[in-house]
């Protein structure tokens, strides 16, 4: 496009200057709104939330610096930090390979579904639609001792139903099973993947012999590779930022068995109104889930499968 | 046979997604005479409707509706502009640095919320937010990760010629942005346009840490107050609940055929 600018006369040259400063200026100023953003929202909070969990920061008061001493005392003598991050790591361990599993397996009918396709997609996506407040009452009287649905279920064949809310050995399963009644929006990205495996590769599998079982094997999984990836590393941040259902529907009870480790967090924070604690608590989380992240690229690196690195780089365009 | 296998399946699961919703409905219409019978009762002898009245009625939601509103509203005009403004300078432009700033963008994805809560509480306490609505409709104007991912993708598939036979009839960036590629984005815009929508009109947390003013507070805070105030008002909580799902699902239910289009297509020219 940009033609030799010595042959050109001097008005055309200031003009065309003027007009690349604008070109320059052009991108900035499209994506300015997410750089002000980022600033603001985001390298701010953290280089602010970094720094407050050096220091032992009430709401009101005087701020002291004390280096490391949260980050100290969290490990060597809160009880709490342990408690919940543990119940957190259980949670994660239960939920993150259920929510998959299940997402791939309901994928999987629907994507060999002919008949009515649609209505099932809308019924299995349904709960994500709703997801927060309402999910959660909805939950908590399905779980209700006296008049739950659950309970009743369960006296039809003869069962008496237990205290699933109030019971500590039970509270944190019956999290899990209302975490995962909104694995819709998982299913829908897997069977988005699902559907975007070109064909041929199993019509050349059939035509070759290879068993159904092994398809699934070598053709379905590597292919969905990105995908189940994609999701795996936002299980684990969804799992560990878990903080709305177990607020609403247990409170962290019973006997501290769903505090979770956000729970603690925002509890540090809003609670008892110790900012550098809960600060300093938040950056424990964010380590966690940024490493177990990087683990799960880099160990996946060796088997996913990525089109992308069979094309050309889609960036080789300019405006 | 293994059809038949596969939509028995398919239906039984559906029963277990569905009936949980069906149990919510039914509680807001019943009586309270039936509410508590045991076996329970599946089909009301009556319904009930005027429950919906009455549970709207015990706390000011005509307030929390407007609220709600007015975040969701806003928030979403905040979100598709600077979201497909932010895209559209990724996906159209080379400048240096968009790789790296790219990554960023796409790397912020993956900090935990709670990292940023405290300081953001403390940054709106500064800007004299806490107990507005501000907090939970300004960021939302300056563009989400997510959705500029998505819609970047979306404007790659759009052929570079449209642009610069534009830019030949004299059109400039902004131009082509408004009049060619918003119109052309349209399917991948309704799609972010319902997401936003549903974060913003089930979001609890954010809500419960901005706002302190009961004439303040946004549907979901009203909701989870019924189980604070009153012992336990069954009725009042099934009955919001259900018009608390209407919107999102009749949302949903208009926007489906974007959402599946648009979700396939952007996994496919991903």
């Amino acid at each position: 496009m940009d033609m030799a600018a010595h042959a050109e006369p001097k008005v055309d040259v200031v003009r065309r200057r003027r007009a690349n400063v604008g070109r320059h200026l052009a991108p900035f100023l499209f994506i300015s709104p997410w750089i002000l953003g980022f600033l603001f929202f985001t390298l701010g909070p953290l280089c602010f939330s970094l720094t407050m969990s050096f220091f032992d920061w009430p709401v009101v008061g005087e701020r002291t610096f004390v280096g490391l001493d949260n980050y100290r005392s969290m490990f060597m003598e809160d009880p709490q930090f342990r408690e919940s991050l543990w119940i957190t790591v259980k949670f994660a361990a239960i939920y993150v390979p259920f929510n998959i599993v299940m997402s791939l397996l309901l994928a999987l009918l629907l994507h060999h579904a002919t008949f009515a396709s649609g209505f099932f997609r809308t019924v299995f996506y349904l709960p994500s639609v709703i997801s927060g407040v309402a999910l959660v009452t909805i939950w908590s009287w399905i779980y209700s001792r006296e008049y739950g649905l659950l309970n009743f279920m369960l006296s039809l064949v003869g069962i008496d139903g237990p205290n699933w809310l109030g019971d500590p050995s039970l509270a944190l399963v019956a999290i899990i099973v209302a975490s995962l009644w909104g694995l819709g929006g998982t299913m829908l990205i897997l069977l988005t993947g699902l559907k975007a495996i070109p064909k041929e590769l199993y019509e050349a599998a059939t035509v070759s012999g290879v068993p159904g079982w092994a398809q699934m094997l070598f053709i379905t999984l590597p292919m969905l590779g990105p995908m189940l990836i994609f999701t795996f590393i936002t299980s684990i941040i969804s799992a560990f930022q878990q903080l709305t259902i177990a607020l609403l529907l247990t409170k962290g009870g019973p006997l501290g068995s769903t505090y979770f480790f956000a729970m603690y967090i925002y509890d540090n924070a809003f609670k008892y109104f110790d900012m550098g604690y809960a600060a300093a608590g938040s950056w424990v989380m964010f380590a966690i889930v940024l490493t177990l992240s990087l683990v799960v690229m880099r160990w996946s690196a060796a088997w996913v499968y990525y089109e992308g690195e069979v094309r050309p780089a889609d960036g080789d365009r300019d405006a | 046979m293994r059809k038949t296998v596969l939509y028995a399946t398919l239906i039984l699961l559906s029963a277990l997604f569905i009936a949980p919703f069906y149990w919510t409905f039914m509680t807001a219409v019943k009586s309270t005479a039936e509410l508590y019978q045991f076996p329970p009762v599946l089909w009301p002898s009556e319904w009930h409707w005027e429950n919906f009245a009455a549970a709207w009625n015990k706390q000011p939601f005509g307030t929390y509706l407007s609220n709600s509103l007015i975040v969701v509203v806003l928030s979403t005009f905040g979100q598709l502009l600077s979201s497909s403004l932010v895209a559209f300078g990724f996906a159209r432009f080379r400048f240096p640095g968009r790789d790296a700033l790219f990554v960023l963008l796409l790397a912020t994805m993956m900090i935990p919320w709670d990292v940023k809560m405290i300081p953001l509480y403390m940054e709106f306490n500064m800007l004299g937010w806490i107990n507005t609505l501000k907090p939970l409709i300004v960021p939302a104007y300056f563009a989400d990760a997510f959705f500029v991912f998505l819609l970047r993708q979306y404007i790659m598939t759009i052929p570079m010629e449209i642009d610069e036979a534009a830019r030949m009839d004299g059109a400039n960036s902004f131009d082509i942005y408004w009049r060619i590629h918003l119109p052309l984005m349209l399917p991948a815009l309704v799609l972010v346009g319902t997401f936003h929508f549903m974060n913003a009109w089930n979001d609890y947390l954010g809500p419960l840490i901005f706002l302190n003013d009961q004439s303040k507070y946004t549907l979901t805070l009203g909701l989870s107050m019924f189980k604070g105030l009153h012992e336990i008002d069954v009725t009042s909580i099934a009955a919001i609940t259900v018009i608390l799902c209407l919107p999102p699902l009749a949302l949903f239910f208009l926007a489906q055929r974007y959402i599946m289009d648009g979700a396939v297509g952007s996994s496919v020219k991903g």
